[in-house]
C-alpha cells in the first residue's frame, strides 16, 4: 500500500487523476468541451459573485443549512454510539441532489449553454435537475433506465410537471447505466449547446472533483453544527453510496482528521455472495468506464456486469474515482447493506423516529443498525439522511405486499 | 513500414482513394463474422476494422448496438477476436490487408496494454481506434503499441480546433480517423463541402493520410468522401445489412455473406470511380 499522502484533499492532479483512478477517457468529440467545462469551472470556483449566487439559492431556495438532528430513540433502542442524521432529505426536492444541481446549473448558463441533460437512477437527480431547469427557464431533458421509470412513477410524474422531457432508456439492463450511456450519447451530438449536469462524483474530470465541491456544504455544515452541539468533531460518519456524491459531499470535509472514521455503504443486492449486487468496490475490480477509470462490477474480458439494487439510486456498476483512490488509501471502509436489512431499516425509521427515509440512505441506516451497538455511549456518529422516502412508498409497498 | 502505411502508400499510386469496411467481430455468431471477413479484400475494403464488441459502446449508435450485442449474445472474446484476425491471415494468406481493432479501452485495460498489444500483434492485427482514449490517456498504451509494431489510429472531430490538433496527432500513427459529424456512429452524414474543408484543415497539419467515417451509407456518399479524403469509413451501413440478412430468431438466412459482400463491392465501385479531387 502506498505511503499515506500528507493530506487526502489535494486530489485530483492537472490530469483529473486521483492516483490510478479518474482520468478522462472520452471521444475526442468531448474531449475539448470536458477542457471548456474545467476551465469554466476553475473560474467560477474563484468568483465571489458565483459563489454568493449559488450560496444564495442554497440557502433561500434549497432550504440549507439542512438540520443536524440527534436521533434519540433510535439512539436508545440500538444501545451504543450517539445517532446524529445530517437531515439532507428536507432540502428543497427531497435529497442532497439539489446541492449539486444548483452549482452545475448556474455555471451552464454562465458558459452559454442553452440546454441541459442529465441521466438519473432514483430519480432524484432528475427531480433536481428539472427543479433547477423550470428555475432558469432552460429546456431539460433527463434520461432515464425503463426499468427506474417503472419503479420511480413518482418521480417521473414530478419531472413531467417541472416541465423536463423523461427519456427511457432500454437498451442493456435499463438502469441507470444505461441512462448515462445514452446521455453520453446525446451529448457527443448536441455538445455546443447543451450541458450535461451529472449526478455523482463520477464521470470525466472534472465532474468528480466538481461534483464533490458542489456536494462539500454537506460536511462543511457538519463540521460546525456538531461543533456547535457537542464542541467537538465526530467519531463515526457513515454514508451510502451509489456513485457516491452524498458520501464524498460528508466525508471530505473530514478526511485530514485522522480520528474519525469513515464508513461508506455500498447495495449488497441479494448479497455480494449471490453475485446480484450493486458493490462495485466489495465486488468488483478498476477499469475504464463513463470517462473515467475506477472500480468496477465487470466479468473477466472486461464487460460490465449488471448492477442489482432494490435502490435505483445506488443500481449502478461503478462508484466515483476518489472512492476507489480511498479504499486502497485505506482512509475509508467501504462495506455493503442488502436489500432486505435496507428494507428492515427503513421501516425502523419511520416508526423509532417519525421519518420515512428513502431507500437509499436506508442502506446506510443498516449499517448504523450494526454498528452503533458495539461503539461506546459517546462515540459521536453521524449518518447523512440524504433523502426522504416519498418517492419509494410504491416500490416498498409492493415488496412488502401491501396495497397503497 | 506498418501495412497500414503501405496499404496508403500503394491508394496514392493508384491515385484513389480507400475503403474502411467495419464489421462487429462475432456478429452475427462466430462462424459467418468470419466469413465476412474472409470475403472483405475481395469485395473491395482496403482497410479493415474489426469492432471488438463491448456492453456499454457510448460512442456507438443503434445500429452498432445491435451489432455488438449479437455478438456477445454469440459468445464472441478477445480471443476469439485475435483468432478470427490469426485465421484470417492463414487462410487467406492475405498479408497486405490491414486489420484494425475498434473499440473500447476497457477490454485492452483488463488485459493489461502491453500483454494485449504482445497477443495483437501476434495474431497479426495491425493497429487500433480506441474511442474513450483520447491523447491524454493514451500514453498507457502507445510505448506497448509502438514496440509491436501497432499503429495507433486517433480520433478527431469537428470539436478538434486548430490549437488541440498537435497535441492528438502526436499520438498518431498508420492513418488520422476524422469523425466527421457530432454525434455517435449511424445517425447524421456530413455535406461534402464540411468535409472537404476539413479535410484541408487537417491535412495542414499533418502528413498522415486522412480517413472520414460516421454517416456514409451509400456508393454516392463514399464517391463523395473520397474526392476528399484518403479513405471514407463505412460501418453502420455494413452492420445494418448483417441485420438484414437474420430471420426473426437471429439466425442467419442463406445468403447472408453474399449480401453483406455485395453491399461492400458496391461502396468500393463508389471509391473506386471517384477522382480525387
Ligand atoms: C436519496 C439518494 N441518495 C443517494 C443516491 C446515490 O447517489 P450518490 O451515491 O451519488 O449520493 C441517490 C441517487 O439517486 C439518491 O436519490
Amino acid at each position: 500500500m502506498a505511503i499515506s499522502p500528507n493530506s487526502f484533499r489535494t486530489g485530483p492532479d492537472e490530469r483529473g487523476h486521483f492516483g490510478l483512478f479518474g482520468g478522462r477517457y472520452v471521444a475526442e468529440t468531448l474531449m475539448p468541451l470536458i477542457l471548456d467545462l474545467e476551465k469554466a469551472y476553475g473560474e467560477a470556483k474563484a468568483d465571489p459573485q458565483f459563489q454568493g449566487e449559488l450560496n444564495y439559492l442554497l440557502a433561500h431556495y434549497a432550504g440549507r443549512p439542512s438540520p443536524l438532528y440527534f436521533a434519540e430513540r433510535l439512539t436508545k433502542h440500538l444501545g451504543g454510539a450517539k445517532i446524529y442524521f445530517k437531515r439532507d432529505e428536507l432540502n428543497h426536492t427531497g435529497s442532497h441532489k439539489i446541492n449539486n444541481v444548483l452549482g452545475q446549473v448556474l455555471l451552464a448558463k454562465r458558459m452559454g449553454k442553452t440546454r441541459v441533460i442529465a441521466e438519473t437512477g432514483a430519480g432524484q437527480h432528475g427531480v433536481a435537475t428539472a427543479t433547477a431547469c423550470a428555475l432558469f427557464d432552460i429546456p431539460c431533458v433527463v434520461f432515464m433506465g425503463s426499468v427506474d421509470v417503472a419503479r420511480q412513477a413518482p418521480n417521473v410524474f414530478r419531472m413531467k410537471m417541472l416541465g423536463a422531457e423523461v427519456r427511457p432508456v432500454t437498451a442493456g439492463s435499463s438502469t441507470l447505466k444505461d441512462a448515462m450511456n445514452e446521455a453520453l450519447r446525446d451529448w457527443v451530438a448536441t455538445c455546443e449547446t447543451t450541458f450535461y449536469c451529472i449526478g455523482t462524483v463520477a464521470g470525466p474530470h472534472p465532474y468528480p472533483a466538481m461534483v464533490r465541491d458542489f456536494q462539500c456544504v454537506i460536511g462543511n455544515e457538519v463540521r460546525k453544527q456538531i461543533m456547535e452541539m457537542e464542541g467537538r468533531l465526530p467519531d463515526t460518519l457513515v454514508a451510502c453510496i451509489g456513485g457516491g456524491s452524498n458520501a464524498m459531499g460528508l466525508f471530505h470535509p473530514f478526511l485530514d482528521d485522522k480520528g474519525v472514521r469513515i464508513v461508506g455503504v455500498e447495495a449488497g443486492g441479494k448479497g455480494v455472495e449471490t453475485g446480484e449486487h450493486a458493490a462495485s468496490l466489495t465486488g468488483g475490480r478498476p477499469g475504464v468506464l463513463h470517462g473515467n477509470r475506477t472500480y468496477l462490477l465487470q466479468d473477466k474480458e472486461g464487460q460490465i456486469t449488471e448492477a442489482h439494487s432494490i435502490s435505483a439510486g445506488l443500481d449502478y456498476p461503478g462508484i466515483g474515482p476518489e472512492h476507489s483512490w480511498l479504499k486502497e488509501q485505506g482512509r475509508v471502509e467501504y462495506v455493503s447493506a442488502t436489500d432486505d436489512e435496507a428494507l428492515a431499516a427503513f421501516q425502523l425509521l419511520c416508526k423509532l423516529e417519525g421519518i420515512i427515509p428513502a431507500l437509499e440512505p436506508a442502506h446506510a441506516l443498516a449499517h448504523v443498525t450494526k454498528l452503533a451497538p458495539k461503539l461506546p455511549k459517546d462515540n459521536l456518529l453521524v449518518m447523512n439522511l440524504c433523502g426522504r422516502g416519498d418517492k419509494d412508498v410504491f416500490a416498498v409497498a409492493e415488496r412488502l405486499g401491501m396495497q397503497v | 513500414m506498418s501495412r497500414i502505411t503501405k496499404r496508403f502508400e500503394k491508394l496514392k499510386a493508384d491515385k484513389r482513394a480507400g475503403l474502411v469496411i467495419y464489421i462487429s467481430a462475432g456478429d452475427p455468431d462466430l462462424a459467418s463474422s468470419y466469413e465476412i471477413l474472409k470475403g472483405l479484400p475481395a469485395a473491395g475494403a482496403d482497410v479493415i476494422e474489426l469492432g471488438m464488441p463491448f456492453t456499454d459502446p457510448m460512442a456507438d449508435g443503434p445500429s452498432v448496438q445491435a451489432a455488438g450485442q449479437r455478438a456477445l449474445k454469440a459468445g464472441i472474446t478477445v480471443d476469439a477476436t485475435f483468432d478470427m484476425v490469426r485465421r484470417f491471415r492463414r487462410e487467406t494468406g492475405d498479408g497486405d490487408t490491414p486489420i484494425l481493432l475498434m473499440g473500447y479501452y476497457n477490454l485492452v485495460y483488463q488485459r493489461g496494454a502491453e500483454r494485449f498489444c504482445k497477443a495483437a500483434a501476434a495474431a497479426g492485427v495491425d493497429g487500433f481506434i480506441l474511442v474513450d482514449l483520447p491523447p491524454e490517456e493514451a500514453d498507457e498504451l502507445k510505448p506497448h503499441a509502438t514496440a509491436h509494431g501497432l499503429d495507433t489510429v486517433l480520433l478527431t472531430a469537428p470539436t478538434t480546433d486548430d490549437k488541440r490538433l498537435p497535441a492528438v496527432l502526436k499520438y498518431a500513427s498508420g492513418f488520422v480517423y476524422f469523425v466527421s459529424v457530432l454525434g455517435i456512429t449511424g445517425t447524421k452524414s456530413a455535406t461534402e463541402d464540411a468535409v472537404r474543408s476539413h479535410v484541408a484543415r487537417l491535412k495542414r497539419h499533418t502528413k498522415l493520410p486522412i480517413a472520414v467515417g460516421f454517416g456514409i451509407r451509400t456508393p454516392e456518399q463514399a464517391a463523395a468522401v473520397a474526392r476528399h479524403a484518403d479513405a471514407a469509413v463505412v460501418g453502420s451501413a455494413i452492420v445494418d445489412r448483417v441485420k438484414a440478412g437474420l430471420d426473426p430468431s437471429g439466425k442467419p438466412k442463406p445468403g447472408l455473406t453474399a449480401g453483406v459482400l455485395a453491399d461492400v463491392t458496391a461502396l468500393a465501385a463508389g471509391v473506386r470511380g471517384t477522382v480525387k479531387a
